[in-house]
């Protein structure tokens, strides 16, 4: 009985010594998501940085992962659990989770969080997000070059600044293009609901939109243009490749992988600190999906140099003379937006028709 | 603000197309409620019957069989609810909210596969002369079969509860299970029936999302619509042609929400889509001075031995 006893106390402690060791040899990054990873844009691509983080250190790290997180109390519940399961590290992505993001943080002091295109850092908390106006730039550019009716609909998702950067890039570039072009903006109010994303592309369909631009997460109004024939889009978060050459004609790709290889490696070498992340094309967090032949060869290659000269730096997509759309000035000849102007951006540039909801 | 750019023909043909999956929901869900049986389950069966519809139609290449796959499944899922309600006499309330969750999880399984797939598309009608019809011929001639099916099923329900010994024995079980049963009337097979009727009708609603409306799968796609749909079914007072009057209403709004945004004008979205909610409420109290209320029955389990 007493040798029994023994035995087993002796196998518990040298279990629980193997696994301690072991759970000290592993690095666990946690991901929380606000989509299901099969959405086919925004998580789809972070799940695929998070599969890229296990193939670089394999054993040496161990993921998990949470989707279809509501953003607001339901997040906050979800990242705790995380870190109360022993996460090293934790990437939380979308903007809405900012403020559990910091609340656990101030909770959990020895666990690394990374919070996606949101501006609260702490001292275990880095945000990182990628200038996704500079593809919105290149697609404003196709944009005003492929409409003939001159209307171009965009679906929006939260009136942020991230999502008004975004149709002001486009806006900007597609009337340099085009003077007449006019832009038709739908707010969703979610990240993620095909129906009624592909409500909003065929209500813009309806009114005479033939080019639609999303910032929302679904390819659902891929197949609502699909349907409609004649309408071009293009791929958002992800390349959507599915809906490739025609209705969707380029897209912007998020590449999360490098950043995330990056930082993992950093918490097990021990030197991460808390940084504010901003790439863009050049540094190869945006990428331009490829070009099809559907766009004439002479504006792809306009777009193309586009592209290139802002992976150079010599082109900034906010470059004066600009306007608010209230007619005052925002940015003089030749000067470009800084980039505390541009994070907490709640206008719309001059000539966009329309208000932003509160 | 620029209300000419609404076309108001196109509108109201979308209107209906929205207005679908909400229609054949709640119609079957009312057939269930007016034979005593509350079942909460309704978004469950839809998003299951959504990914069976959808998985048979890329499966076979014909969106029909789809239909017909999807109503299967819905019904299958309700089978369970109906052997937990009738013959294990569980709490409606609870086993149609357990359908629900159980329905979504299921339904996310079940997708996995088909994430980014293309479905076939179905053929709209095509009538000559009537389809050819100048704002008439869009509005009401140019849809696909489910649609026209979904006003015919409203017609068949109505026919059938207002004029039938059928209809009569089913609101007979639905008012007071007793006295149905002291008839010599099979309570529990008849509830039985309801529910799977009920179950196959929003698993077609489900499936005209995943087909039609949207046309592609993705987890959680009904996003809330099975709910909407109870919602619908108290706002109709049990009462089929109510009920297509609501469908359009309820699945009008968001169209129209964001007609109106794209044309310019700025409505508070919260306003447009708590109006649904509000209007129901507003029913209920309306109803509450009103003969025509629940099933007096609703809700209640059943057993021969009481």
């Amino acid at each position: 009985m007493k040798l029994t006893k023994l035995l087993t106390g002796a196998a518990v402690a040298l279990g629980l010594a193997a696994g301690g060791a072991l759970a000290q040899d592993k690095t666990k990054v946690g991901f929380v998501y606000v989509g299901p990873v099969g959405d086919g844009g925004w998580t789809y691509e972070h799940d695929q940085a998070r599969k890229a983080v296990v193939e670089e250190f394999g054993d040496k790290v161990e993921t998990v992962y949470v989707e279809n997180v509501a953003e607001g109390p339901d997040a906050e519940r979800v990242i705790t659990q995380m870190a109360l399961q022993g996460a090293d590290l934790i990437f939380t992505t979308s903007f809405g989770y900012m403020d559990p993001t910091i609340n656990v943080a101030k909770k959990f002091p020895d666990v690394k969080f990374e919070h996606a295109t949101g501006y609260k850092r702490a001292e275990n908390v880095s945000t990182y997000s990628a200038r996704f106006y500079e593809g919105r730039a290149v697609q404003g550019t196709i944009a005003g070059h492929m409409t003939e009716s001159n209307i171009v609909g965009y679906i929006g998702s939260y009136p942020i600044p991230e999502v008004i950067r975004g149709i002001n890039s486009a806006y900007i570039h597609a009337k340099k293009v085009n003077p007449d072009v006019e832009f038709k903006i739908v707010w969703a109010f979610t990240w993620f609901d095909p129906a009624k994303e592909a409500d909003a592309a065929k209500v813009l369909i309806e009114q005479g939109a033939d080019v639609i631009l999303q910032h929302t997460d679904s390819t659902a109004p891929q197949a609502a243009a699909q349907a409609a024939g004649n309408v071009v889009t293009f791929g958002q978060a992800s390349d959507m490749a599915e809906y490739a050459p025609f209705p969707r004609v380029s897209s912007i790709i998020d590449d999360w992988a490098p950043y995330y290889i990056a930082r993992t490696k950093a918490v097990m070498d021990g030197t991460w600190s808390s940084v504010d992340t901003w790439d863009g094309i050049g540094p190869g967090m945006v990428g331009i999906g490829e070009i099809s032949d559907a766009v004439p060869a002479e504006v792809k290659a306009e777009a193309l140099a586009l592209k290139d000269a802002m992976a150079s730096g010599e082109y900034h997509p906010f470059t004066g003379p600009l306007k608010k759309q209230d007619g005052s000035d925002f940015l003089a000849e030749g000067e470009t937006a800084d980039d505390g102007t541009l994070a907490g951006m709640n206008f719309y540039v001059e000539g966009i028709e329309g208000s932003i909801p509160e | 603000m620029d209300l000419s750019a609404i076309n108001p023909v196109l509108l109201i043909a979308s209107l209906m197309v929205a207005a679908t999956p909400l229609l054949l929901a709640a119609i079957g869900e009312l057939v269930v409620e007016k034979s005593g049986v509350l079942n909460l389950g309704v978004e469950g069966m839809m998003i299951v019957g959504a990914i069976a519809g959808f998985a048979a139609a890329v499966e076979t290449g014909s969106p029909l069989m789809g239909f017909v796959a999807a109503a299967v499944a819905g019904a299958a899922l309700s089978l369970l609810f109906a052997g937990l309600t009738q013959l294990a006499l569980a709490n409606q309330v609870a086993s149609g909210l357990a359908l629900t969750l159980f329905g979504l999880g299921l339904s996310a399984l079940m997708g996995q596969r088909y994430v980014g797939v293309k479905p076939p598309q179905m053929a709209r009608v095509d009538l000559p002369l009537l389809s050819d019809l100048p704002i008439l011929g869009r509005i009401l001639f140019s849809h696909d079969v489910v649609l026209y099916f979904g006003i015919a099923l409203t017609a068949a329900v109505w026919a059938v509860l207002k004029f039938t010994r059928a209809g009569l024995i089913l609101r007979a079980v639905g008012e007071n299970h007793e006295a149905a049963h002291a008839l010599g009337y099979k309570v529990v097979k008849i509830r039985t029936l309801a529910i799977l009727f009920g179950g196959a009708c929003a698993g077609l609603g489900g499936a005209y999302i995943s087909l039609i409306r949207v046309p592609q799968w993705t987890e959680g796609m009904t996003a809330g619509i099975g709910w909407i749909a109870l919602a619908l079914v108290v706002f109709a007072s049990w009462k089929p042609w109510r009920a297509l009057l609501g469908a359009y209403l309820f699945g009008g709004v968001t169209v129209v929400q964001l007609n109106l945004q794209a044309a310019g004008v700025a409505i508070p979205v919260e306003y447009l889509a708590m109006s649904p909610y509000l209007i129901t409420i507003l029913v209920l109290v309306i109803l509450s001075a009103d003969k025509s209320s629940a099933p007096a029955s609703l809700g209640r389990s059943f057993h021969a031995s009481r």
